[in-house]
């Protein structure tokens, strides 16, 4: 993903010299103009954001969307320390913050999607878990996100108001990590997002509940300050929020804001 | 004795100079390696250091990491060195195939070795399938699981170490012993052993020093949780996910450990060779 970043920089970098050497004289061969627009976006958007890539490039002929998907608090590092982001999208408010606070982001990140934790137990649902309350039953083996990572902070943000306290034997780095103790069998539940059940298909089995109500993540969209390519950055996040988008977001689970 | 520098690093039995050119790339290298570490030190929050490397979960996971190290690493001396010893002197077939198969967690990424030892003994696994129905034994997410893993991405470091110094040993001695009869045991113990006594330990150090580094066997295989598998590296990665400068004390921290480690043990060991 890096080397695309980067190869992606390249690019930009040599068309922009090109262009500046063209001047105004767009006279040559009637090819679109090359451009790329890279965005930054959290790891539980891939899905998602790779299914819209042909759309948006569909309709912006030369247009190649490059994407450097990964985790928000490291997306965000990288866009502080000059990553070459035109538009972000992270899976929470807090490192979008870090962006913003760091005077990195164009007007004001608006928010486009929302997920919520669900209890993710092996296809059948062998230990009969029917509640949150029942993932602190001592004869299970549960598997949670650590509370330094949202999917843990949601997480413990309920256990503090459903009174629930779990004994997990693992707290996570990430959500994927928590998903694969379950999808491998290790673990007999785990707490991770509606969408990655989605996303893990017939592996697992989702149980809802309630009280993750009282957790809802928030997922915000902003456009880079001084971006290069601030124009499509704001086209690609008008396709996000857009009725197109919320069909595509709306299928892999996420919740509309 | 006041030699130039430059001079002291020339060789001192045949007098033969460096070629300068050699100092160009020499020093990219050692400054590739280098300069992040020192880009680390430089972005550490120093007046906080205490404070960050003292926090409970800090000396949980040092406290761990040096635990289950220094288990793995005893693990790897005490099958690791015969091992060796098999792949270095043994008169068997298919030792070519065996040599590469020791070779493998050397280039496998860590979390495929991980993933590997979690489906031989995680709970749905060949083994560890067995192991939970007959005795309610479940490897994964304990600490024995971490020493495993350890193990597993270590072993090759004291195997290749080891059988380095058994190869360029010789096996005169050995004979000799036997011509004075001493049975294959009493030469092994009297005489091969102590000859690659500093092969071994430099070995131990190297493993040690990679089982202080593991993360990606570990977080697949064990999990994490404090006090039973989340060793420091798997606690950097998670602290840099909230708190920066929490990571970077930590890298500090298994920096200055693998450091003491390296420069204080293996120079010894090197140094019992000549």
């Amino acid at each position: 993903m890096r080397l695309r970043t980067a190869s992606a920089v390249a690019l930009a970098v040599l068309l922009a010299g090109c262009g500046g050497a063209g001047g105004g004289g767009s006279s040559g061969p009637q090819q679109p103009e090359q451009r790329t627009l890279t965005v930054f976006a959290a790891a539980s958007l891939t899905e998602v954001f790779s299914e819209l890539e042909p759309r948006f490039e569909e309709v912006h002929p030369g247009v190649d969307v490059v994407f450097n998907f990964g985790a928000s608090s490291d997306l965000a590092q990288q866009i502080v320390n000059g990553g070459p982001a035109d538009l972000f999208a992270a899976a929470n408010t807090s490192t979008m913050t870090t962006v913003s606070d760091a005077g990195l982001v164009d007007g004001e990140p608006t928010v486009f999607a929302t997920n919520v934790l669900e209890i993710v137990t092996p296809p059948g649902n062998p230990a009969g878990i029917a509640s949150f309350a029942d993932l602190a039953r001592p004869d299970l083996k549960v598997v949670v996100c650590a509370p330094q990572v949202p999917c843990g902070a949601a997480a413990e943000k309920i256990e503090q108001t459903t009174g629930v306290t779990l004994i997990p034997v693992s707290e996570e780095p990430d959500v994927k990590s928590t998903l694969g103790k379950v999808t491998t069998g290790n673990a007999d539940a785990g707490l991770v997002y509606a969408t990655d059940v989605r996303a893990a298909g017939d592996d697992v089995q989702g149980v809802g509940f309630p009280e993750a109500a009282q957790a809802v993540n928030d997922y915000p969209i902003a456009v880079i300050a001084d971006a290069p390519n601030a124009d499509l950055a704001r086209a690609f996040q008008e396709l996000v929020t857009g009725a197109e988008g919320r069909a595509v977001l709306g299928s892999a689970g996420f919740g509309s804001p | 004795m006041t030699r130039p520098a430059v001079r002291r690093s020339d060789d001192h039995e045949t007098g033969v100079g460096l070629p300068r050119l050699l100092w160009v790339p020499a020093a990219l290298a050692f400054a590739l390696i280098a300069l992040p570490v020192a880009g680390l030190a430089l972005r550490a929050d120093w007046p906080r250091l205490p404070e960050l490397l003292l926090s409970e979960s800090a000396l949980d996971a040092l406290r761990l990491s040096l635990l289950t190290a220094g288990i793995s690493t005893l693990l790897c001396i005490v099958l690791g060195g015969p091992l060796a010893v098999v792949l270095a002197r043994g008169r068997v077939r298919g030792l070519r195939v065996l040599r590469s198969v020791v070779l493998l967690p050397l280039v496998l990424p860590p979390v495929v070795g991980g993933l590997a030892l979690l489906f031989l003994l995680g709970r749905t696994g060949l083994v560890g399938r067995g192991l939970d129905l007959a005795f309610g034994i479940t490897v994964p997410f304990t600490t024995a699981s971490v020493v495993l893993a350890q193990t597993f991405v270590a072993l090759p470091f004291l195997v290749v170490s080891l059988e380095g110094s058994l190869r360029t040993a010789g096996r005169r001695y050995e004979a000799v012993a036997a011509t004075l009869g001493a049975a294959p045991w009493l030469a092994f113990r009297r005489v091969t052993v102590p000859l690659v006594l500093p092969g071994l330990a430099s070995g131990a150090v190297l493993a040690f020093a990679r089982c202080l580094g593991e993360f990606g066997a570990t977080i697949a295989f064990s999990g994490s949780l404090q006090g039973t598998t989340r060793t420091l590296p798997l606690l950097v990665y998670l602290e840099r996910e909230s708190d920066v400068d929490a990571a970077v004390a930590l890298s500090l921290l298994l920096v200055v450990v693998a450091v003491v480690v390296i420069a204080f043990a293996r120079p010894r060991t090197v140094e019992g060779i000549r």
